[in-house]
């Protein structure tokens, strides 16, 4: 079982002229602050080994976020649990690769060392903030705790610590709240306590698992905003789980689209949504309503496959409308470069490797860039010119895709 | 005639107290809302967690009692039925949940369970509720030997689809789907509502869809109701009602959605603050606690996100009241002031802590208004709040607060209750930041 060299990653390190383009806010060329490597997350049970985790490599560079996606069963949430081992083991187990973070493998630390890690350097915002809140302690409690726990503080600094956190997460009448209970507080709000806890260790990284997908779309706009705020603010990198790509959307800088436990494409957010390259991606967004063409949606059909015995090849293999024979056969494809042979847009599709003919993949990635649904989307502010978005290169793909308007 | 009108349904779950279960307040949870839904059509619940759409669907189908209304199905009001005629409504009317996990006996085989509402309904031959089901579970998509399988052996897209076979089982030419698709990934989504869309011209059915999710109600919904705090706000066509929202609730509610489309980030409005209470609903339009379009005072014309903010002071006085204290020690929290008492504290530090606790701007855009609240604030830093109330209330009024907006026919069949006309709307609703 080779499954450490079905991805071979094309690094070519420094990032080319062509590729500057694209990056807008976080330095691509900086140290990436996390770096997953091949990570193979395994899960022994009754009915054989799951592959939850099945070589996902991915770079989180400082004050980025990156949104991985997917449906449920996609291995996202066990890919961040393992970041600080957040996992059950047993039954699982991190059966290879490495977690660099910060010039340290986190697979190799001793649960110790791992605990200074988690919650100080790597802060984690988790889907229902009810769970990550204990119900018999007031709120400054709890933040006090965390602050605390990480910083040599008096109490009372702590206290005022944990009001100034309230308050700059939005949190009316922060001073007078700070000794309420979670119960009194509202969906919404909890979940801004848990975001001032995560930041009482003023991490550099925010690990955050659906959290907004138990939030009414008002009050997820408020969090998303947050986040973001956050983000620019304290320049913290945000790795963020989801399978919502509109929130991918508003947050990503970089995406990575994941199913069955493997990355399917990953690249720059607008790479990826003006161009998704991999048939997976583009069936995701066939599913949305007001993409590509038509105005309809269109299913996927069939369904995941089994975990504990994924389909030889591709993963996607069976649900995919463009697969061909070699789709099924040997392991799921190399991450190869969609536009150019750097590490800024790659897709794991047989179509991207040497000798296939790309054509169609590449057509539909046309037809689903937002600007191709035709006169019904490319209204937006469009007076200011597209700023170089790589159009040079793409050749007849950017005339669609550049419709769009502005950057931000 | 409609199959299905619903004039003025009301719930209310009285709260009470003591032994004697004395109601001490109500939750509102529906408070008088109309809609109808014709034969053959698909009708869309849309709003936020809270806001009474299911409690609607359910106590619509007499699930639970409804506290007042008349809900008429095929002109009969069902409100009065007894328990036989009730029988007979809900073979025609069906439900389907959202969680299909819970909603199947995981030790009953799906074949009787979906062969179960025609027992209930009195088919009680065995071999042609076989016939009938292997029938239905082919039509949504699965086989007939499925129905010899367990609920465990099905996934969540699976079990929904075998849930519409066990609603239609019973041949009803109305279901209400209380968030059909909630719990499904969006690949298996989109397959569910399709299925839906096709099962309903087969069946010439009437369903009422309830959904948090903008994109499912524009999906499948031929007319849409947007519900806020237990009263309906507006109504009409699907594609009318997202295009040219009417309400600013449905405006705001609209562009909270992410589109997914990474160059339209943030172009939103975002709604500030938490839906209120159903138990204590605000006062006038209940959407003014929130709306970023309440109307200014008459004779004064600020910026209209600061009059928001100055609304939401309004709002905090007549609750639970301004705290000095906590605004002290918030201040101290925040700078390098030591003292959390507010007594070391002059008037003037103190109006503008609570300013600043309403991100109320310096200025407010109209010289005659930043005076009526600068006095408010130097009653508020006095521990004056009664006068601070008084004054606000008599300078800022506004109709928001005082008058409950009347549904306005915009033409037939399309309806919004604000006091704004729908051209202000849409300004507003565009020109935030």
């Amino acid at each position: 079982m080779s499954d450490t060299d079905d991805e071979t990653e094309p690094r070519t390190g420094a990032t080319t002229e062509t590729d500057a383009g694209v990056r807008d806010g976080p330095d691509a060329d900086s140290e990436p602050l996390l770096s997953i490597s091949d990570l193979q997350v395994h899960f022994d049970t009754r009915e054989g080994t799951v592959r939850a985790v099945d070589g996902v490599s991915f770079d989180v560079h400082p004050g980025e976020v990156v949104c991985v996606v997917g449906e449920s069963g996609s291995g996202k949430t066990v890919t961040a649990e393992s970041i600080t081992q957040l996992i059950d083991m047993p039954p699982g187990r991190i059966a290879g690769g490495e977690v660099l973070f910060g010039g340290r493998d986190l697979t190799e630390l001793s649960d110790k060392q791992l605990r200074s890690v988690r919650g100080s350097r790597i802060g984690h915002i988790f889907q229902n903030p009810q769970g990550a809140l204990n119900p018999v302690y007031s709120v400054g409690w709890q933040i006090r705790e965390a602050v605390r726990l990480h910083r040599d503080v008096s109490k009372e600094a702590a206290h005022e610590e944990a009001i100034d956190l309230l308050d700059r997460v939005g949190i009316p009448n922060a001073a007078e709240r700070v000794d309420e209970y979670p119960h009194e507080f509202s969906g919404g709000m909890r979940q801004r306590v848990v975001i001032a806890m995560a930041l009482a260790a003023q991490p550099d990284l925010l690990i955050a698992d659906e959290p907004t997908t138990a939030l009414d779309v008002t009050i997820q706009a408020q969090i998303l905003r947050l986040l973001k705020e956050i983000q620019e603010e304290f320049d913290t990198a945000i790795v963020f789980i989801t399978h919502d790509l509109g929130v991918v959307a508003e947050m990503a800088d970089r995406v990575v689209v994941m199913y069955s436990g493997k990355v399917m494409e990953r690249g720059d957010v607008y790479e990826v949504f003006e161009r998704p390259a991999h048939p997976y991606t583009q069936a995701l967004m066939r599913c949305l309503p007001g993409r590509g063409r038509t105005e309809t949606t269109e299913a996927i059909g069939g369904s995941l496959p089994e975990p504990t015995d994924p389909p030889d090849g591709c993963r996607f293999h069976p649900r995919c409308s463009l697969a061909i024979e070699d789709c099924a056969v040997g392991q799921q494809p190399a991450l190869e470069g969609v536009e150019f042979e750097d590490d800024s847009h790659v897709a794991s599709c047989v179509f991207y490797q040497p000798g296939y003919d790309d054509t169609t993949v590449r057509e539909q990635a046309r037809d689903l860039s937002v600007g191709g649904a035709d006169g019904t989307e490319t209204h937006t502010d469009g007076d200011s010119a597209p700023d170089g978005v790589d159009s040079e290169s793409a050749g007849a793909d950017s005339v669609d895709a550049e419709a769009g308007g502005e950057r931000r | 005639m409609s199959l299905l009108e619903v004039e003025g349904l009301t719930k209310h779950y009285p709260v009470t107290q003591g032994v004697l279960k004395r109601e001490v307040s109500r939750v509102r949870a529906v408070d008088g809302i109309d809609f109808d839904v014709e034969r053959g059509e698909t009708v869309g619940i849309v709003g936020e967690s809270g806001c009474g759409k299911s409690t609607a669907a359910t106590s619509l189908l007499r699930i639970e009692e409804p506290t007042d209304g008349v809900v008429r199905f095929d002109g009969d009001d069902i409100t009065d039925y007894g328990k036989a005629d009730l029988k007979r409504f809900r073979r025609r009317a069906q439900m389907i949940f959202q969680n299909p996990k819970s909603s199947f006996d995981p030790r009953m085989s799906m074949g009787d369970s979906v062969a179960e509402p025609l027992k209930i309904h009195g088919m009680s031959d065995p071999n042609r509720r076989r016939a009938i089901v292997e029938d239905l579970l082919e039509r949504v998509g699965l086989s007939a030997d499925d129905a010899d399988r367990y609920p465990h052996e099905f996934s969540g897209g699976q079990k929904q689809r075998i849930a519409l076979a066990r609603a239609l089982s019973v041949n009803p030419d109305f279901i209400v789907a209380d968030e059909p698709v909630s719990a499904l990934d969006v690949s298996i989504k989109s397959e569910i509502l399709s299925l839906m869309e096709d099962l309903q011209e087969q069946f010439d059915l009437a369903v009422l869809l309830i959904s948090h999710d903008m994109g499912v109600v524009r999906q499948v919904c031929d007319r849409v109701n947007v519900m806020y705090l237990g009263e309906i706000v507006e109504s009409g066509p699907t594609e009318e009602v997202f295009e040219n929202p009417q309400h600013p609730y449905t405006a705001a509610l609209m562009s909270s959605v992410p589109t997914p489309d990474p160059r339209k980030r943030g172009m939103g409005t975002e709604l500030t603050g938490d839906v209120p209470s159903p138990s204590n609903p605000p006062e006038g339009c209940r959407f003014h606690t929130r709306c970023p379009a309440v109307i200014q005072p008459e004779g004064y014309d600020m910026d209209q996100s600061a009059w928001r903010n100055v609304v939401d002071l309004k709002t905090r006085l007549r609750n639970e009241g301004v705290d000095l204290e906590a605004l002290a020690e918030q201040h101290a929290a925040e700078t390098d002031d030591e003292s959390t008492d507010p007594a070391d504290y002059g008037t003037d530090e103190l109006a503008d802590m609570a300013r600043e606790e309403f991100d109320i701007p310096a200025q407010l855009g109209d010289p005659g208004a930043d005076d009526v609240l600068e006095r408010a604030l130097d009653s508020v830093a006095t521990g004056d709040q009664d006068e601070a109330q008084a004054l606000l209330d008599r300078e800022f009024a506004t109709v928001c607060e005082r008058e409950e907006p009347p549904r306005q026919q915009i033409h037939d069949g399309r309806s919004s209750a604000c006091h704004l006309d729908g051209e202000t709307v849409g300004a507003v609703a565009l020109s935030d930041d």
